[in-house]
């Protein structure tokens, strides 16, 4: 009885994921080909075209945003978890970034529109990256912290006893024991902000055209399936199932690859 | 070479808690020195404040004078520089999960800085012999995590990594509690071997364990050094009514 909803409910789980995925790839493969991939846009009514310069942008916005917010991220949570313990100041950080987490995303593309764009008078895959960055902060810094806190004390104790400095038995120790934690957590922020929409309409527009000029309106999938889903265009909507299609699949692609090559390290039969 | 210990009006809290009351005791070199009593008397936190871990907790406080040689562990030197001259070994084996064997044995080193690498590897198979570990591990040191050995191997790669930092005192905080007899005994025949080279402290539950391995035996009580003697003594015609008691079994 007990394992038989167990199971269901593990059913109720999986579905959605499943069924959007196959819808996905009903409504999306059968517009995947190579010019998909190597073209950028055609104008209404030229059939063809791809999303070439959407999936480089968005990787351009993605790394931008990564080198911005996972070293914030992890950082803050290194802090809230060895430094600051029990602080003020520690406590002050740990309620702004759950706060932060609960800010809609339009609102933060309005604030990086503020803080960013308009000073600099332009829209910029920069502004992008900065924006999608500060939402991965909250993320990474609550998982680092939680991850830290569950090191055992014992592998504290242990480094401390043969005369290693505190600063560098958390970040040699403690920090390495943790990775894999820490690592997940950094995924997880990656995938939510990789399929946001809103922040990047206020901060990198959105291109027809090539360009990788970090300090120019950049392409982004999220943004090209936006437009091409609520235009009247039949052709525009099948391929805006293949973009939906692409960056899921991007998004599996990227976080199985990080994992790939972050458990590689790792010894037999640790933990 | 290990040095003498000398302990001094040794006091030490945990915040309200006066876990160590006015201690002096002198540890012999090159001796095993055994510390029992019922849990809670305080050997555990004694030891701690023979390498300073005990003020890593941070309502602990510490006062009086341990001298280890001719240094003043108080005084004359800092908290990271006394842990690499007296090493510790905990009651559960802890060596650390990320790190192949050989570098549970070479952590110390390394992350103190040192790189060279011949070097290295003449001390991680020297201290892993010393542990009597470097038979059952020679093969794969570098290949398999020091968490996938067994307990009693584990404990031995945790006395092998506090070896390797070349202290001159070792500290045992119940070392063998954990493991089952065939490795607990193969821990105190470790202990006999180690004596000639290093200065040791082991508190310890197991009675017939401190009469087998050491030279001199401290029986603590409430916080208290009740009676400190050669373990000859103590354990067969001890001086103080409570160290009789304990050690026929009448309570602890």
């Amino acid at each position: 009885m007990a394992s038989g909803l167990a199971i269901l409910a593990t059913i109720l789980v999986i579905l959605p994921l499943v069924a959007i995925f196959v819808y996905l790839i009903y409504m999306g493969a059968s517009s995947l080909n190579l010019a998909f991939f190597t073209q950028i846009p055609k104008p209404v009514g030229v059939s063809g075209g791809g999303m070439a310069n959407a999936i480089v942008g968005s990787a351009i916005i993605l790394a931008l945003s990564s080198i911005l917010g996972v070293p914030i991220g992890i950082s803050g949570g290194i802090f809230l978890a060895e430094f600051g313990r029990g602080t003020k100041l520690a406590n002050a950080i740990r309620f702004t970034a759950d706060v932060l987490n609960g800010v809609p995303s339009i609102v933060m593309g309005i604030a990086v529109y503020a803080l960013v764009v308009k000073p600099q008078g332009h829209f910029s895959a920069f502004a992008g990256g900065v924006a999608l960055g500060i939402m991965m902060i909250p993320t990474i810094t609550r998982t680092t912290e939680e991850m830290l806190l569950m090191v055992p004390h014992a592998i504290r104790e242990a480094a401390l006893g043969l005369g290693v400095p505190n600063w560098r038995s958390v970040l040699s120790i403690t920090l390495k024991t943790a990775s894999p934690g820490i690592i997940t957590g950094c995924m997880l922020a990656f995938a939510r902000v990789a399929g946001e929409t809103a922040p990047l309409i206020f901060t990198v527009l959105g291109n027809s055209f090539w360009s990788t000029n970090i300090n120019q309106p950049i392409a982004a999938l999220p943004l090209q399936i936006y437009v091409f889903a609520i235009s009247p265009y039949d052709d525009w909507h099948r391929l805006a199932w293949a973009g939906a299609l692409v960056l899921i699949i991007l998004i599996v692609l990227a976080v199985s690859l990080v994992r790939y090559v972050t458990s590689r390290g790792v010894m037999k039969g640790a933990s | 070479m290990g040095v003498g210990i000398e302990v001094t009006n040794l006091n030490a809290w945990y915040g309200a808690t006066h876990t160590l009351q006015d201690i002096n005791l002198n540890i012999p070199p090159n001796q095993a020195t055994a510390l029992i009593g019922p849990s809670g008397c305080g050997k555990s936190t004694f030891v701690r404040c023979i390498n300073r871990m005990h003020e890593t907790n941070p309502i602990a406080r510490v006062t009086g004078t341990v001298r280890i040689g001719d240094l003043d562990i108080y005084e004359d030197a800092k908290p990271v520089e006394i842990r690499r001259r007296v090493g510790m070994v905990f009651q559960r084996p802890n060596p650390f999960p990320t790190m192949s064997i050989y570098d549970n044995v070479a952590s110390g080193l390394k992350l103190n800085g040192y790189s060279n690498r011949r070097a290295l590897d003449e001390i991680v198979e020297k201290s892993l012999r010393n542990s009597a570990l470097w038979e059952e591990v020679k093969d794969e040191l570098k290949k398999k995590s020091g968490a996938s050995l067994s307990g009693g191997q584990q404990q031995r790669l945790c006395i092998a990594r506090a070896l390797a930092v070349d202290p001159e005192v070792l500290l045992m905080d119940e070392p063998a509690s954990a493991l089952d007899p065939v490795s607990t005994s193969k821990i105190e025949d470790l202990i006999f071997e180690l004596k000639s080279q290093y200065t040791i402290v082991i508190v310890t539950h197991n009675m017939q364990q401190a009469a087998r391995v050491a030279e001199k035996t401290g029986f603590f009580l409430n916080g208290r050094m009740v009676e400190f003697d050669s373990t000859h003594k103590i354990f067969t015609n001890p001086s103080d009514k409570r160290t009789e008691d304990y050690i026929t079994g009448r309570f602890g």
